[in-house]
């Protein structure tokens, strides 16, 4: 099965670019797995935020999938074009990562 | 979390905790679904925990590093506690479950499989109570520690949010990095698992010990694919309920390898386990996707329902039903048992540098009892907290010069695509290193290592400065 993955990139300040990627992927794979397999076979610059993979503990992958907020690692890829973005309320980092830690909990 | 807050109340008035990720979420503490080993139940002592201990060890623990576990260990769970972590109870006291490899039930743990989640919380809640002798802060990956005069002064961070370099300065540092298994292709770790405190503390020269006893889960979810579930999942299951584990005709196994009869329980321990796996797979009587089956069938859906009301539902909706489909398992890799030397009041041998945690090596030998890595991350981080007070306390360095360890982060390399190169590195690991190893697959997987380190080159790749910059973090990861 084939995704088509719309994904938001740049940092604060550029005009927000949507770049497209293909990705074969197998039924049961999350949004995260395909983010990461995209990485490795595709673009290791694409910026995004996970540590736990699959135990849904940290909770630091919530990004928008079609404008609504998920954790990537339990949404699952679909057969279809899924547009990806970062939390909008959030502070940008770059691409889909943007600024989630406690504010007492940063530098500065 | 436990070392800042035992060196806060030891007098250390200013106690930097700082991770590379979320602080207390990042690492594997806050993924532990389990449970944790400490002799508080009724007749049970720290001594019967021991003497397990050092036979799952098989011989080969440090056994005043597994004593202080045990011992220093249990105190730890007691005050958690009463700090109010939540243990399970039954009766008048805590509800324990007898884990593979304990005489007794001995683990407690937080319904529903929510260990760790409940751990980091309670943590956190008293990191916070102490106030301001803890300032924490998070996204900050140490790449070095600094080295003046023979002992550690301080450390270099990448500020990961935004691509700035940090420098520490410190009376006393503590390494508590976790372990390494993110190095394996098939493993249970998070993100931030791949073995950093060892790399800074040998760069540092502090000893490194039995760096070959990684431990792996020989149950770890293999197909069908699920989401939001940790692969090491069965374990709570097995500890409640037994459960089977089958070969491709349907027969139990472990016993064929060495391991006992299990006979619907769960008494083979961890090593047993994946070796029996292993060897069944190399027969031809693995199941299709190159693991065990796991069944449950043989129980009826109200008892597991009890024992794990919401996470049947999870299964439910990944199309699982477990009293009609069995899963298959094989082993990943899961905690490591050597790691960092130290003595029993975590130093390092080099000056001012500690170690806690997974991050240290010899507790647990040659094989991890189940449960004992949470309480050996209690003791040994609050026995480190205590001497990096003492320390700091005797007398700050003379100085700070963090040198030429900020130069790498300011650096600039040629573009590469340094995931695919983890990629590598974790395939190759899976292949030769794993629980079963060979001479000439050793030499195989030294040469693709020395390819690898090749291809890094000297710098990471792309300018400094941008945040957070995933190509550049596996460079430092990977260097
Ligand atoms: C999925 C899973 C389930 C488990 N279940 C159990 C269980 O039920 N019972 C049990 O006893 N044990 C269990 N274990 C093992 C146990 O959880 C760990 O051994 C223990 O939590 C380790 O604690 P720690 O504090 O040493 O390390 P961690 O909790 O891993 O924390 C290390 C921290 O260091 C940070 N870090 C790493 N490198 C750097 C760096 N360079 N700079 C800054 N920060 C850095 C990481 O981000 C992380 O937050 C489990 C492990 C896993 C992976
Ligand atoms: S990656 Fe940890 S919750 Fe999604």
């Amino acid at each position: 099965m084939r995704a088509r993955l719309l994904i938001q990139r740049g940092a604060p300040g550029e005009a927000p670019r949507e770049e497209e990627f293909a990705l074969e992927f197998e039924p049961g794979e999350s949004v995260l797995d395909g983010l990461r397999r995209l990485r490795v076979e595709q673009d290791a610059t694409l910026a995004f935020r996970y540590a736990c993979l699959n135990a849904n503990a940290c909770k630091e992958c919530m990004m928008l999938l079609d404008g609504r907020v998920i954790y990537a690692c339990t949404a699952r890829l679909e057969a279809r074009e899924m547009r990806l973005a970062p939390l909008g309320n959030k502070a940008l980092l770059r691409d889909l990562a943007t600024e989630i830690a406690p504010p007492d909990e940063r530098l500065g | 979390m436990y070392a800042a807050i035992e060196a806060a109340r030891h007098g250390a008035g200013r106690v930097l905790l700082l991770d590379r990720s979320l602080i207390g979420r990042g690492g594997a503490t806050v993924m532990a679904q389990m449970t944790v080993a400490a002799s508080v139940g009724p007749g049970d002592t720290p001594g019967f925990h021991l003497a397990d201990t050092l036979a799952a060890g098989r011989g080969l623990c440090d056994e005043a590093l597994s004593a202080l576990l045990c011992e220093e260990g249990r105190d730890c769970i007691l005050e958690m506690d009463a700090w109010k972590v939540g243990w399970a109870r039954a009766g008048n006291g805590f509800a324990q479950v007898q884990a593979p490899g304990h005489d007794r039930p001995r683990c407690v743990y937080v319904d529903f499989l929510n260990t760790g989640p409940a751990v980091s919380r309670t943590l956190r809640a008293q990191v916070q109570r102490v106030g301001d002798a803890i300032r924490r802060v998070g996204e900050l990956a140490v790449t070095d520690l600094v080295v003046q005069g023979g002992e550690v002064t301080g450390a270099v961070a990448l500020d990961v949010a935004r691509g700035g370099v940090v420098t520490i300065a410190a009376g006393a540092t503590i390494i508590a990095t976790g372990g390494l298994t993110r190095l394996y292709a098939r493993n249970s770790a998070s993100a931030n698992m791949s073995g950093d405190g060892y790399a800074l503390a040998l760069r540092a020269g502090a000893r490194l010990m039995d760096m070959e006893f990684v431990q792996f889960f020989p149950i770890g979810h293999l197909a069908p694919r699920l989401v939001g579930m940790d692969p090491i999942m069965w374990d709570p299951f097995r500890y409640k309920l037994g459960g089977r584990l089958l070969n491709a005709a349907g027969e139990e196994f472990t016993e064929r390898w060495g391991g006992g009869v299990e006979a619907g329980g769960y008494t083979v321990t961890r090593d047993l386990a994946t070796y029996a796996i292993t060897k069944e797979v190399e027969a031809g009587r693995g199941s299709p996707h190159g693991g065990a089956w796991l069944s449950f069938s043989h129980l009826p859906a109200a008892t597991l329902r009890a024992a794990f009301g919401p996470v049947i539902d999870k299964l439910a909706a990944n199309g699982i039903d477990l009293t009609r489909d069995a899963v298959e398992v094989s082993p990943i890799a899961h905690y490591h048992m050597g790691g960092v030397r130290v003595d029993t009041r975590m130093r390092t041998g080099v000056p001012r540098l500690l170690a806690a945690g997974e991050a240290v090596g010899g507790a647990n030998g040659a094989n991890r009892l189940s449960g004992n890595a949470i309480t050996e991350a209690f003791a040994f981080g609050r026995v480190a907290g205590r001497e990096a007070a003492r320390i700091a306390a005797a007398g700050a360095p003379r100085g700070f010069d963090a040198g030429s360890a900020t130069a790498l982060l300011s650096s600039s390399g040629p573009a590469r695509n340094t995931a695919a190169l983890v990629a590598r590195l974790q395939a190759v690991m899976a292949r030769d290193v794993g629980p079963f190893r060979t001479a000439s697959g050793l030499a195989r997987a030294a040469s693709v290592l020395a390819e690898l380190r090749a291809e890094l080159g000297e710098a990471p790749p792309g300018a400094p400065g941008a945040a957070h910059d995933l190509a550049r973090l596996d460079w430092l990861d990977l260097r």
